[in-house]
This record gives structure tokens, C-alpha cells and sequence, in this order.
């Protein structure tokens, strides 16, 4: 019964908002259904369209859980922007600062020449780390003085955003490159795309290893928050923290280390970002991740499993989008982001489907 | 006259009110007893116009009427007070009572006539409430007075009051009822929706009984008594008083010296408290709610930063002052809090999670590693609270939320009684619980007691720390005003101590 609930509702958001988006789309001038069926059927066609859409997802994922594991400690992490930039550059500065540099690399010197086997994961703990600490700051500000969360979260992403323009323009980036972004990793330091895997799936397509981590990251993220007792602990802080420090759970602590964790699950979008697709880092790549990452949560209910299926949803919309744009007379690609922003509208409103659901019997009634 | 005929209601699988009917006579004071549950206030809602009968009749004066919102309910002259006020508090008192229905024509607001009216309903039941008094600087029992002003104001002749005293002190309460019986001299009629015998055998004329949504008893109030009553209530005999032998107190438990709580700015919240407390007795702590008994508990538990607190806490001659409450509880030191929503439960999380909310870090909670749940370990020892405290339904699976306030408030004295523990500390053990689980309850506490346990016993009702309690403490603005043999003192003398009234 509160299986079937939780699912229902983020159903019903989507559908209600497919269909007012079909009725905006059909008053601006084209079919609601070639719209629809051009938008759900390029991300999936394969290979490009699964590949495409499973790229765009892994991003989503990671920021989807940082957002739901921070929610369910009763923290808003507005932050995962900043948290995925400054992890993102460190672990491109790893990358080219531990390893045989990038033909094209003449600038940055090395401290060492690390083999693909430790860098890798080096890269990867420093990205995760990085998201950590930024993660942390607010938790560690919140703990120790009280100040909101959600406050400290966002300037610290004009923080990170402004410190790693600087960083990229004045210190690491080749010199005479008109585009804003730092040398290249070294070779040692790239995941390999899935198509070297997968047949059928062409190289070109820049889906790679950081989507399994995604899912990794997922069932782990699952098994900490109900398996564990660090999870029990959090979540118990989440939902009563009177009672939560009645049971002897530090409360200071759980604050802490969700915005940490939080932070270390966003920070591994720049695993995806520099060691799967550009192999440098490149300023102001987050299409948003951060945010979208907030409405990804609240669609998958907080819950692993709907993160993932959120981010699916997100990133269906974010390739379809490229397509209905370019092959609708009217619809434009923006139409597609009204459908993001109706679908959240309709989650957040929840209350809304409460009563006809109530006639058929499919919520819990008031208590006696 | 209020008369409801057939009335009934079904919540889903729960038939709230099977036909429910009673008559109240006007001019009288009229109980409805019953469990929670029992469907009591469910059918006074249905009169008030919250929720419509799927079945059945409402009759104001004889006749048959149409009650769908409250403010049909108004119109007809049924007012209602419920449990938790609905005041705003930072506005004073004229404005909260005028609310929703403004005097004044549509731009301005004509306050000033409205205190004026309002004053001379307030004199004429002798309700001695200020019109521009702010909410939020009067008392709980004031603020119930402008709850029942607001009825009047609106014209009620027929007050519908759901548990008015669980939020008052015993002195609250005489005033209360004075004005109740002054309001019935002048011709109002009043419902009063309780499960306390003793205020129902004091103030009312006619008592309705009820029981699984159903009417068991329509008594006169003079012709019954409280056995009769608990009976009718919850179908069985019920010991009303407990049975206990004397106690057999053993060596120093706890042993508190000079203790203060801190609380905001320079007030002391406890006030160099110091007592003992041995094995095997209960030492009962009396006192108006908000006298430091809610920061005593606190500070005991390890709840308390230590920054606030000052003099010793020793537990079996070992100073614990500034150990945290998974020290203490590991020492044995287990907590019944007042308040089971704020501090007592996680309300969303399963009654397994709730059991193992304290001890959810060792065996057996945690099997692989030390780090993961052990869900069959959990499961068992969730099995065994359900079973010992027979909270019902038996489903660890279920939310806390799910049950009702006596079954949560056994689950919670499950876990804590199942430690096992050397020293419990008790508050409001029975707050908003049935009679069959008060009973339940007070022999837990007892065989505990008899176990061995020393414990500490903070309730709001006085009669359960009197009846409990081996020794008394009666605590006042944070200090103790008195310590008393509960057996040799009656309650108007306990009752002076805890107003601040010397000791004869």
C-alpha cells in the first residue's frame, strides 16, 4: 500500500504534466502526439539515443542522491552545484599533476607519473573528497553555530564558481586557449567510454564507466541508509531530532557527515565530467546538475531507486528536447524545460491528488 | 436540547460511530466517557458539522437539522472547544475572539466595540479575561477561558468542550468547573468530552458511556460510580487504585547534589536540587507542570548540554554529570519522556525501528561487522516488547503513527523497561492513555520497583504520584518545596506545596 503510494504520485505529477505540456503544444500549433513520440522515441533509439540519455543521466543521479541523503537527514543541500565545480577541478588537477602529461599539456609540470591503476582511483577519491569538504563547511557551520544550511550551501557555490574561474584563467590553463578550461588530464587518468564494452554501442558515444559507478552508488547509498546504523542514525535525526538525541545520537555529528556524504555524492559528477568525457576541466560545464539534481530528488522521492528513475525521466527530456526542437515547426526546446518545470510543480503539489484519490479508495483515511 | 439519533460514521475499515444516539437536556452538563477511540469525540465532531454522518440525525431543539460545516453548527447556537486551542498568539485577545466574524463595515474594523462586548460576556460568566491582553502572555487555563468566550461571543447555547482539563493544573480545573456550573445557572448547555472519572463524577449531571463507537451506558451521574464507569468503559473490571506492597528500598541508586538547570537569560529552571534515590522504590515528583520537573528528567537523562547545568549527578557512586545519554544509558539508565511525539518516537519509522531507537548501535540491533542492522536480531527483540507490553496491533511493520496514544506509549515503555535497567526515569507515564493501559502501565512500573529498579516518577496527575510513589518530592519554581510521605499527606496539603504555599 505505501509502495504503491509512493510510486503513484510521482506518476500521476508526470502524466498530469505530459499532458498540460501537450495542451500548451498543441495551442502554440503542433500535434501534442508527433511531439511526444519524437521526444520519447529519439532518447531511445539505439545506440546513440540510450547512450545519449544515459550520459546525460549519470550527472543527475550522482547529484540526485546527494540532494536525498542530505533530505533525509532533514538538510536541504542547495550546494551540490559548488560541491560538483570545485570536485570536478580537483579531480582534473590530480589528473594532471600525478600522471604522464597529455601530449598537448606543455605547461603544467609534473609530481609524478602515476600508472592508470592509481590514478584513477586517485582522481576519483579527490573528486569525491573535494565534494566532501565543500559539503561539509555548511554542515560543520550549521553544527557548531546554528547558521541555515541552505544560505551557506549557495554562497558557497558563487564561492566555488568564482575561486575556480580564477584558478583555471590564471594558473592552469594553456596559454592562447580562447576557451575557459584547464590542460588535459593525462591519458592514465580517463575512464573508457561503455562502447568499448558494449557491441553495438559506438566509442564515439561518451556514456562511460562512471554510469556503473552511478548505479554503484545507488545500491550503496540504499544499503548505508537502511542497512547500517550510521543510516538508522541519520535518518532518525532527519525525521525527530528530539528523539533522535533521546536515543543518544549526536545530532551535530549527522549533520556533518550527511552534508559530507552529500557532498562527496555530487562532488562524483566531475568523475563522470573530466575522467569520462572532456579530460580537463572545463568552467561552468554543470548544465545545472546541481539544481536539477534538487527536483530529481524530490521526484524519486528521496529514495535511491526513484533517483534513478528521476534522472532517466530528467535526462529523456534533455536529449528529446534537442530533437523536438529541431524537428517541430513551432515547439521549441524550451517547451521542454516548461514540461521539467510542470512535472515538479505537480510533485511538489501533491496534496492536490489527495482527494480524488481518496474517492478510489487508494489513500489512507483520517485517523478516528 | 442536542440530540443525536443513529448516528454513524465509518473511517475506512473503522466503524467509528455505530448508531450512536443520546440526548442532552439543556441546561445541563452532560459527560461522554469512553477510551480513545471509543469514537466519542468522532460523534461530537459530527455534531460540530467537521465531518458529515454517512447515517443518522442531529436534532437542536427538536428538530431535525442539517449540520455540514461549522458554520452551520454556529448558526444553530453549538459552539466548540477543542483540545488544542486554534489562538493566535502574538494577537490579543479581542482580535483572536473576533476573528472570522469582524464587527465593524469592510474596511475598518471596529475593535474597540468588540472589547466592550466582549467584557460583558466575560463578566456575566465571571471568566475574568482582559479583551487586550496578548494570547501568548496568559496562562493555559486563560487561554482556554478565550477559547470558551469565543463560543459565547458567537452566541453558543450548546458548548461542546473536547478533553478541556488535560492541559490544566488541579487549581485550573476548580476554577474551570466553577465557571462550567456558573454557565449551566444561566441556562447553557454544555458537553464535555473526558476520560477522567473523577471530573465526570464531579461535574456532570448525565453521563454517556461509549465504547468500539458504540453507546454502552446513558447513566445519571448521581446514580454511578467509577467502577461502574471504568467498567462500562472498558468492559472489564479495572483497578482503579494501585496494589502495592511496601517497598524494600536497597543501597543508594542515584545520588543528586545541589543540581541546577540553566535556562534562557539568568533564570534557573531547577533550583539546587538534591535528593536520593535507592533501589527498589519509586520516588514520585510532584508539582504544577513547568516547575523544573520536564528539566530534571532532562538533565538526569543526559539531555542537558553540561554547560547548563551545575552541581553532581552520581550513578552508583560514579559521578556521571558529564557523560551524554548513550553513556548513561549504557550504564542503565533508561528514560520514559513526557512528551512520546517530541522525544519518545520516530512517528514515520516502523515500531522495529522505534524499539531499537537508543540501542540501535549494539547487539543485538547490529550483526555483520558491528555496522549492520541485524533485521531478524531487531525483529526479535521488537517481538518480545510487543508481546511483554501487549501493544497492539502486534505488527512491527507498522508506523509508530499508526497507533493509538496508549499503545505507542507502551511500545515506548517496552523498549525502555527491556533494557534492562538500574534506574528509570519516568514522565507522564500515562499522558492521553487509556484506562486499561494506565493500569497496565502502573503495574509495569511497580514490578519494576519490586525488580529492584529505583525509580523516578515525574506525572502531571496528582493522584498517580501520590498512589505510585513511595516517597514524594514536591517541586516548586524549580526548588523543592517539601519531601512527603504520599500515605500520610492528603492532597490539598501536596496541593499548597506545589503553589508555592508553606508546608503546615
Amino acid at each position: 500500500m505505501k509502495l504503491l503510494r509512493e510510486i503513484l504520485f510521482p506518476l500521476i505529477a508526470v502524466f498530469a504534466a505530459f499532458v498540460v505540456g501537450g495542451i500548451v503544444v498543441w495551442i502554440i500549433g503542433d500535434s501534442p502526439f508527433q511531439t511526444y513520440k519524437l521526444l520519447i522515441g529519439s532518447a531511445f533509439s539505439w545506440p546513440d539515443g540510450i547512450g545519449y540519455t544515459l550520459f546525460n543521466a549519470t550527472p543527475l543521479i550522482f547529484t540526485g542522491l546527494a540532494v536525498a541523503v542530505a533530505f533525509r537527514c532533514g538538510l536541504l543541500n542547495i550546494g551540490a552545484e559548488g560541491q560538483l565545480y570545485v570536485a570536478a577541478f580537483a579531480a582534473a588537477w590530480v589528473g594532471f599533476k600525478f600522471g604522464a602529461p597529455a601530449p598537448d599539456n606543455t605547461v603544467i609540470s609534473q609530481i609524478a607519473h602515476l600508472p592508470a591503476i592509481l590514478l584513477v582511483p586517485m582522481c576519483c577519491l579527490a573528486a569525491i573528497v573535494a565534494g566532501a569538504i565543500w559539503g561539509g563547511i555548511p554542515g560543520i557551520l550549521k553544527a557548531k553555530f546554528g547558521s541555515h544550511e541552505v544560505i551557506n550551501t549557495i554562497m558557497l557555490n558563487f564561492i566555488a564558481v568564482a575561486l575556480l574561474s580564477y584558478f583555471t584563467q590564471y594558473h592552469y590553463k594553456i596559454p592562447g586557449d580562447a576557451i575557459m578550461q584547464t590542460a588535459p588530464i593525462s591519458p592514465n587518468a580517463s575512464l573508457p567510454t561503455l562502447g568499448r564494452f558494449i557491441p553495438g554501442l559506438p566509442a564515439r558515444i561518451p556514456l562511460n564507466f562512471a554510469f556503473i559507478l552511478a548505479v554503484i552508488a545507488c545500491i550503496l547509498v540504499y544499503v548505508f541508509l537502511w542497512k547500517t546504523k550510521w543510516g538508522y542514525e541519520m535518518r532518525a535525526t532527519g525525521a525527530n531530532p528530539s528523539a533522535a538525541e533521546y536515543g543518544g545520537i549526536s545530532i551535530r555529528k549527522q549533520i556533518i557527515l550527511a552534508m559530507a556524504i552529500s557532498g562527496g555524492l555530487a562532488g562524483m559528477v566531475g568523475i563522470n565530467e573530466v575522467l569520462g568525457y572532456r579530460h580537463r576541466y572545463y568552467d561552468g560545464f554543470s548544465a545545472n546538475y546541481g539544481f536539477v539534481g534538487i527536483a530529481v530528488a524530490l521526484l524519486g522521492r528521496n529514495h535511491p531507486v526513484g533517483v534513478f528513475l528521476a534522472a532517466i525521466l530528467f535526462a529523456i527530456l534533455l536529449r528529446g528536447g534537442i530533437f523536438v526542437d529541431a524537428y517541430t515547426i513551432h515547439v521549441s526546446k524550451d517547451i521542454v524545460d516548461m514540461l521539467q518545470g510542470i512535472v515538479i510543480i505537480f510533485v511538489a503539489a501533491e496534496a492536490m491528488f489527495r482527494g480524488p484519490l481518496k474517492k478510489f479508495g487508494l489513500m489512507k483515511k483520517a485517523k478516528v | 436540547m442536542l440530540e443525536l439519533r443513529n448516528i454513524s460514521k465509518r473511517f475506512g475499515a473503522v466503524q467509528a460511530n455505530d448508531r450512536v444516539s443520546f440526548t442532552v437536556p439543556t441546561g445541563t452538563i452532560h459527560a461522554i466517557v469512553g477510551e480513545n477511540g471509543a469514537g466519542k469525540s468522532t460523534a461530537m465532531r459530527i455534531a460540530y458539522g467537521f465531518y458529515t454522518a454517512d447515517s443518522g440525525d442531529i436534532l437542536v431543539d427538536g428538530e431535525v437539522r442539517e449540520i455540514r460545516t461549522p458554520h452551520d453548527a454556529i448558526a444553530l447556537g453549538i459552539g466548540m472547544v477543542h483540545q488544542h486551542f486554534m489562538l493566535v498568539e502574538p494577537m490579543t485577545v479581542a482580535e483572536n475572539i473576533v476573528l472570522g466574524s469582524e464587527p465593524g463595515s469592510a474596511v475598518s474594523l471596529d475593535l474597540k466595540k468588540a472589547a466592550d462586548e466582549i467584557r460583558k460576556v466575560s463578566d456575566e460568566f465571571r471568566l475574568t479575561v482582559d479583551p487586550n491582553a496578548l494570547i501568548e502572555n496568559l496562562s493555559v487555563g486563560q487561554q482556554q477561558r478565550v477559547e470558551l468566550l469565543k463560543a459565547l461571543y458567537r452566541h453558543a447555547e450548546i458548548l461542546i468542550l473536547d478533553e478541556p482539563t488535560a492541559v490544566l493544573t488541579p487549581q485550573e480545573v476548580e476554577e474551570f468547573f466553577a465557571i462550567l456550573r456558573g454557565m449551566r445557572e444561566q441556562g447553557k448547555t454544555i458537553v464535555i468530552i473526558t476520560h477522567k472519572l473523577s471530573e465526570v463524577l464531579s461535574i456532570s449531571d448525565n453521563v454517556t458511556v461509549m465504547r468500539d463507537g458504540k453507546v454502552v451506558g446513558d447513566l445519571k451521574t448521581s446514580e454511578t460510580n467509577a467502577a461502574e464507569l471504568a467498567r462500562l468503559m472498558v468492559g472489564r473490571d479495572v483497578l482503579l487504585r494501585v496494589e502495592k506492597p511496601d517497598a524494600k528500598a536497597g543501597a543508594s541508586v542515584l545520588k543528586v547534589q545541589n543540581l541546577s538547570v540553566m535556562g534562557r537569560g539568568e533564570s534557573k529552571r531547577v533550583d539546587n536540587v538534591s535528593f536520593d534515590l535507592r533501589a527498589g522504590e519509586i520516588v514520585g515528583v510532584a508539582g504544577v507542570e513547568g516547575n523544573g520537573q520536564t528539566e530534571l528528567i532532562e538533565a538526569l537523562a543526559g539531555l542537558i548540554p553540561g554547560s547548563h547545568i551545575s552541581g553532581t549527578i552520581a550513578f552508583e557512586g560514579r559521578d556521571i554529570t558529564q557523560l551524554d545519554a548513550r553513556k548513561r544509558k549504557e550504564l542503565g539508565i533508561a528514560h520514559v519522556p513526557e512528551d512520546r511525539h517530541r522525544r519518545g518516537l520516530l512517528l514515520d519509522f516502523t515500531l522495529a525501528e522505534n524499539t531499537i531507537l537508543g540501542v540501535h548501535y549494539r547487539k543485538p540491533a547490529v550483526g555483520f561487522a558491528g555496522v549492520m542492522l541485524d533485521q531478524k536480531g531487531i525483529q526479535r527483540r521488537t517481538e518480545q516488547v510487543i508481546r511483554d507490553f501487549d501493544v497492539r496491533p502486534p505488527n512491527p511493520m507498522l508506523p509508530a503513527r499508526a497507533l493509538s496514544g496508549g499503545n505507542q506509549q507502551k511500545l515506548i515503555i517496552g523498549r525502555e523497561f527491556e533494557l534492562p535497567p538500574k534506574l528509570l526515569l519516568v514522565s507522564q507515564p500515562t499522558r492521553g492513555v487509556d484506562i486499561g493501559a494506565i493500569e497496565f502501565i502502573h503495574r509495569k512500573i511497580v514490578e519494576m520497583r519490586d525488580a529492584g529498579c529505583a525509580v523516578l516518577l515525574v506525572s502531571a496527575e496528582l493522584e498517580e504520584v501520590t498512589s505510585l510513589s513511595d516517597r514524594l518530592l514536591v517541586l516548586h519554581n524549580g526548588k523543592v518545596a517539601g519531601e512527603v510521605d504520599p500515605k500520610k499527606t492528603s492532597n490539598e496539603e501536596i496541593g499548597l506545596m506545589m503553589t508555592g504555599g508553606a508546608r503546615s
